[in-house]
C-alpha cells in the first residue's frame, strides 16, 4: 500500500500581538510604530530587531510529523487549541507552515466549514453549483450528482427560494449535501458532523463511512470520540501543537481520556441549567469496578457514578441519565422509580451503582437531574462524557465491534447439537 | 475507484507553489462561477435591477454635457458633446467600477479564503467580469446615442477591444495591488473610492484632453488612464480626432509595469491572506 501523506517536522508559528484589540493593522499604527521603533534605534542603535514587547511568538503547530497510508481513514483528536485545525488548514493549503514539509499525493478536497461560500441571496439550486465549484467539483460532476445531492438534503420543495429564507436545519443539510458527494482521494474534514439533528447527523455519520468505504483517504477532525471510533481506524492525539500519540484509534481514544480527565468534573460554573436552583449538582464523578476515579470503563464493568451537590432537600428524586453521542437517552435511572424509600438529600453526595454494565463500546455521557416529583430545581444535560472501552467480554479472545449495537447482552447460542 | 492520480503536492514554507499557474487553470471553472455569482447578486432585490448600469454613466453623462458642453463651452472638436462624453465614460465606468469591486473582492470573500485553497488570484479578477457585463450594456447605450446624432463611426471603432484591454489591464494592475494592501491595512477601503472620485475630475471624461496646455501632456499622460480615455475617443469619434503618441507610449507602460508590480506584490503576499485577514 502506498503512503497519501507524509508529514515531516510541521511547525506553524504565529506572531501574538497582545496589545492591540483589532485583527487588522491600520496604516496610522504601523507609521506610528514606525517612529517608534526609529525613535528606539537612534537611543539604542545596537540592540537590534526581534520581537517587540507587546508580541510573544506561538507555535500552533511544532514537530509534528505522521505518514497516513492510502485508503486509511484517520481519526485527530486532541482539546480544544491543541492545533488540530492548524494541521488541516497547513495540509489543505490555505496556510503555509513555518517550517517543515508535507507531501500529499492524490487529489485533495477539504471541508473545514459547512456552506464556506454559500450566498444568501442565491437559491438553493445556485447555492449547489457554487458550492460544489468553490469545493472543486466541476460543472458537469454536480450536474450528475444534483439529484442525489437534493435528495440527501431533503429541500426539494425550497430548492428556488433564497438561502437567507432558509431555517437553519435546512441551510446546513444542504451545505453538508454537497460537501457529502465530493469525490476526491483524500478528504479533509474538520468537526463538521456537529450540525443539524440526531436523525441527520446520523445521516452524515453513514454518508462519512461510505466515503471511507470506497478507498479514499480521510482525515478527519472531531470531538465526538463515538464518531472517530465508528469511523476511523487509526487516531492522531494532538496536544500543545505535538503529536502525543498515535496509532489505533481505539487505543488513542483511551490515552487521550485517560490522560486529560482526572475523571471528575467539576460543574459549579455550569450556567446551562434548568431548574429553580433550590439545590445543586456541583460535581459529578466515576468509579470503575475497584473503586478509583476514571472516565474510561471496560465493557461489562460495574461502574458508579458519584454526584456531589450543594443545598440539601427533602422528599427528593434524582436521576442519572446515560445517553449516547447521537442524544438518544439510553439508561435513565430515576430514585422513584427504583428506590422505594423516602429520600432526604443533606449528605453534599449519593453514589448511583450501575453493576450491570451493558454499555457497548464508545463514548457516553451523563446528565442528572435534582427535584421533586413533578418539580425540576436542578438538571444539567450532558455534564460528563465517559467513554466505554472495548474488551472480550465473551471470552472468545474476540473484541465485538463499536458498530455492534449500542448495548450488548450475554447471550447463548443453540445449534440443535444436544 | 479511478487510478491514483499522479498528482502530488508538496507543501513547503516558502514556496512549493510551482504549480501554482497549472492550478490556475484547474480552478477556472471557479472563476466563471464567480463571476456568475457576483453578476446574479448584484441587482437582487432591487427594483430596476440592471437597469443601474445604464442609468448612472446616462445621468453622468448628461450632467458633464451640461456642465463642461453647454456652461463651459469647452471645444469638443466636431463630434456631438453627449457622444463625446460617453466615449470616455465607458472606459472610466469600467475601470472605477472594475477597480472597486476588485480592491474589496478580498475581504468580502474573507470567509472562503480562511477556508478554502484555490489560487487567490480568481477572486480579484473574477470581479472584473462583472464590470465587464456593465460594459457591454453601457455600450449598446452608445449605439443608441450614435443612431439619435446620426454619429457614423468609421474603421477604428475595430480597435476598440484593444484600448478595453488597457483599461482592463489598468483596472487590475491597481485592483491586484489594492486588494492585497486591503487584506492588511483596512485604510484602503476608505481610500479607494476617493481614487474613483478624485479621478473622475483629473482624467478627461468630461472634456477633451486637448484643452490641456500641450507643456503639460506629457505630464498629464502619467494618468494611465488619460491614454485609454484617448484611445477610446480615438476609435469612437474617429474623423479629426487625434492620439497624442508620446503621452499614450507613456500610459501603455506605466499600465503594464503597474500591472505586474501589481501582480508580483499579490503573488508575494498571498500565502500570508489566511492568516492576517
Amino acid at each position: 500500500m502506498t503512503t497519501a501523506i507524509i508529514v515531516e517536522n510541521l511547525g506553524k508559528k504565529y506572531i501574538l500581538s497582545h496589545q492591540k484589540r483589532e485583527r487588522y493593522t491600520a496604516l496610522r499604527d504601523v507609521m506610528a510604530e514606525s517612529v517608534k521603533k526609529l525613535g528606539k534605534r537612534i537611543i539604542h542603535p545596537f540592540s537590534g530587531g526581534g520581537l517587540q514587547a507587546h508580541q510573544e511568538e506561538f507555535w500552533a503547530l511544532k514537530g509534528v510529523s505522521f505518514d497516513v497510508k492510502q485508503g486509511d481513514r484517520v481519526g485527530i483528536i486532541g482539546r480544544n487549541g491543541a492545533g488540530k485545525s492548524t494541521l488541516l488548514k497547513v495540509l489543505s493549503r490555505i496556510t503555509e507552515p513555518t517550517e517543515g514539509s508535507a507531501r500529499i499525493k492524490g487529489r485533495v478536497s477539504s471541508l473545514l466549514e459547512v456552506g464556506t461560500g454559500f450566498h444568501p441571496e442565491l437559491t438553493g439550486r445556485e447555492n449547489i453549483f457554487l458550492n460544489g465549484a468553490i469545493l472543486g467539483m466541476s460543472k458537469a460532476e454536480i450536474k450528475k450528482k444534483f439529484d442525489e445531492i437534493v435528495e440527501f438534503a431533503e429541500v426539494e420543495k425550497f430548492l428556488d427560494t433564497p438561502v437567507k429564507r432558509y431555517s437553519s436545519g435546512m441551510y446546513v443539510r444542504l451545505a453538508f449535501a454537497v460537501a457529502a458527494h465530493l469525490e476526491p482521494e483524500i478528504l479533509i474534514v474538520d468537526e463538521v458532523l456537529a450540525v443539524g439533528d440526531a436523525q441527520f447527523q446520523k445521516k452524515c455519520l453513514g454518508k462519512m463511512q461510505d466515503v471511507g468505504k470506497e478507498g479514499r483517504t480521510v482525515l478527519f477532525v472531531s470531538h465526538n470520540m463515538a464518531a472517530i471510533e465508528q469511523l476511523c481506524s487509526y487516531a492522531i492525539c494532538i496536544n500543545s501543537g505535538k503529536v502525543i500519540s498515535n496509532g489505533k484509534a481505539s487505543d488513542v481514544i483511551v490515552q487521550y481520556l485517560s490522560h486529560n480527565n482526572s475523571g471528575e468534573t467539576d460543574l459549579k460554573n455550569r450556567k446551562d441549567r434548568i431548574g429553580n436552583g433550590q439545590i445543586k449538582t456541583t460535581k459529578v464523578l466515576l468509579r470503575n469496578s475497584v473503586g478509583d476515579k476514571t472516565d474510561s470503563i471496560k465493557m461489562g464493568e460495574p461502574f458508579s457514578v458519584e454526584v456531589c451537590y450543594e443545598g440539601s432537600l427533602n422528599n427528593a428524586v434524582v436521576g442519572v441519565i446515560v445517553s449516547n453521542g447521537w442524544i438518544e437517552q439510553l439508561i435513565r435511572a430515576y430514585s422513584y422509580e427504583s428506590y422505594p424509600e423516602i429520600i432526604n438529600l443533606n449528605l453534599s453526595k449519593f453514589t448511583c451503582h450501575f453493576s450491570n454494565n451493558c454499555l457497548n463500546s464508545g463514548e457516553y455521557s451523563l446528565s442528572i437531574w435534582l427535584g421533586q416529583i413533578g418539580e425540576c430545581m436542578d438538571y444539567i444535560t450532558d455534564c460528563k462524557k465517559f467513554y466505554i472501552e472495548s474488551t472480550d467480554v465473551y471470552g472468545t479472545g474476540k473484541e465485538p465491534s463499536p458498530k455492534g449495537g449500542v448495548v450488548f447482552t450475554e447471550h447463548n447460542w443453540d445449534f440443535g447439537g444436544g | 475507484m479511478k487510478g491514483i492520480s499522479k498528482h502530488e503536492i508538496l507543501i513547503k514554507p516558502g514556496g512549493g507553489f510551482e504549480q501554482y499557474w497549472k492550478d490556475l487553470w484547474n480552478y477556472r471553472e471557479l472563476f466563471y462561477f464567480l463571476a456568475w455569482r457576483d453578476i446574479l447578486v448584484r441587482y437582487k432585490q432591487t427594483a430596476i435591477g440592471i437597469a443601474w448600469s445604464v442609468v448612472r454613466p446616462l445621468l453622468t453623462m448628461i450632467v458633464f454635457t451640461i456642465v463642461f458642453g453647454k456652461l463651459a463651452k469647452l471645444p469638443s472638436g466636431g463630434a456631438p458633446y453627449p457622444i463625446l462624453v460617453y466615449a470616455a465614460m465607458l472606459p472610466w465606468q469600467f475601470f472605477a467600477n472594475s477597480l472597486t469591486e476588485s480592491s474589496n473582492s478580498l475581504i468580502s470573500n474573507a470567509g472562503m479564503l480562511s477556508k478554502i485553497y484555490f489560487p487567490r488570484l480568481i477572486v480579484p479578477t473574477s470581479t472584473v467580469i462583472v464590470s465587464l457585463v456593465d460594459f457591454i450594456i453601457s455600450f449598446c447605450i452608445l449605439v443608441l446615442l450614435m443612431i439619435w446624432y446620426k454619429f457614423v463611426p468609421d474603421w477604428r471603432m475595430v480597435t476598440l477591444p484593444l484600448f478595453l484591454m488597457l483599461a482592463l489591464f489598468a483596472a487590475l494592475g491597481f485592483g491586484l495591488w489594492l486588494s492585497a494592501l486591503n487584506v492588511k491595512y483596512r485604510d484602503f477601503r476608505y481610500i479607494v473610492p476617493f481614487i474613483v472620485q478624485f479621478g473622475l475630475y483629473i482624467s478627461p471624461v468630461g472634456f477633451s484632453s486637448d484643452v490641456v496646455p500641450e507643456k503639460w501632456r506629457l505630464l498629464y499622460s502619467l494618468n494611465p488612464m488619460v491614454g485609454v480615455i484617448d484611445g477610446f475617443r480615438w476609435a469612437i469619434l474617429g474623423g479629426e480626432t487625434s492620439i497624442y503618441w508620446p503621452g499614450f507610449m507613456i500610459s501603455i507602460s506605466l499600465t503594464l509595469l503597474i500591472f505586474i508590480f501589481g501582480l508580483r506584490y499579490f503573488r508575494k503576499t498571498e500565502r500570508s491572506f489566511a492568516d492576517i485577514i
